[in-house]
């Protein structure tokens, strides 16, 4: 399966979605006007990537900021990851906060709360 | 207005602590671009990250809150209506956001009910809130989650501010203050 890549911007994440690895990741920012429009390619790659999903795939979210706009799309993007976390492949989500940075890490807790997936949510110096 | 008058203008920006402001119409590049000044400025006055965050998210949701006013008045083509005005203070340790902007009247009613609403509500039911929005309501065709004012009651951890003036049959002054402690 094609790789799907986005380069960041000011506004949006670098988006590496490996469908070989099974490695799915958000760096940077998400705060676009129109998230659903940014999301919308990478929800139909998943879709893509849900037919023959990789035994075990990894989402590492590396977030400084996102929209409550983003948030939304971010739950649609896990509820869709949540059809491939069954007996055969399962998903893990790494998602990391900045050191003191305990608004980031309450956003993964809250998404960890209301979405049935494992989460990891791990501390770094830096986000990247 | 007199020559001088720009004098009196900016030396009572500068009694309001007023660090950073913008008149005008909203842009998408406007936030890139008071992100990256405020940014700096930040680094001078030695503001820690988790306060940097917050004041940045506060100004994310309110920029977004802006372009959804502004969308209205374009749809209803009351173009002079769009410009809109954002104030960033910073006085004893604490920035505030200062927010003024047209809306319409037939609004007012639904904004006054999620404002009044985040206000009633402390940092834990703000969070309980938050999440069930997040999973329940859908989205509007816009695209925004209706959840901006949560978001900037949870990031503030304070009461927000608000006033509507009554301009015409049509419309009324938005102003919205927000203080990130």
């Amino acid at each position: 399966m094609e790789k799907f890549s986005v380069t960041g911007s000011a506004k949006t994440p670098t988006i590496n979605f490996d469908g070989e690895t099974g490695i799915l990741e958000f760096i940077g920012r998400s705060i676009p006007e129109n998230s659903v429009e940014f999301f919308a390619p990478l929800l139909n790659w998943l879709e893509l990537y849900e037919s023959h999903p990789k035994e075990k795939t990894v989402v590492d979210m590396k977030l400084e900021y996102f929209n409550t706009s983003s948030s939304k799309c971010i739950l649609d993007f896990f509820k869709r990851l949540e059809k491939i976390n069954g007996n055969q492949t399962y998903v893990h989500v790494n998602w990391y906060f900045e050191k003191d940075d305990e608004d980031m890490a309450e956003a993964g807790e809250d998404y960890e709360a209301i979405v049935s997936l494992p989460f990891k949510i791990i501390e770094v110096e830096e986000i990247y | 207005m007199a020559v001088t008058d720009v004098y009196d203008f900016y030396q009572r920006l500068e009694d309001e602590d007023v660090i950073l402001s913008f008149k005008g119409d909203f842009t998408s590049e406007l936030l890139t671009s008071f992100l990256h000044i405020l940014e700096a400025r930040m680094k001078e006055i030695g503001t820690d990250t988790r306060k940097k965050k917050r004041v940045f998210n506060v100004l994310i949701e309110s920029f977004q809150n802006l372009y959804h006013h502004i969308d209205v008045f374009k749809e209803k083509n009351l173009s002079f209506k769009r410009s809109a005005l954002i104030i960033v203070k910073f006085a004893a340790g604490n920035f505030v956001v200062r927010t003024g902007n047209y809306v319409g009247n037939d609004g007012i009613k639904d904004l006054k009910r999620k404002l009044a609403m985040v206000n009633a509500l402390d940092s834990d039911e703000l969070r309980g809130l938050y999440r069930t929005k997040l999973t329940k309501d859908p989205r509007s065709t816009k695209g925004t989650a209706g959840l901006g004012f949560i978001d900037i009651a949870r990031k503030s951890k304070s009461k927000l501010e608000y006033e509507f003036i009554e301009m015409d049959d049509e419309t009324s002054f938005f102003c919205l203050k927000v203080v990130i402690e």
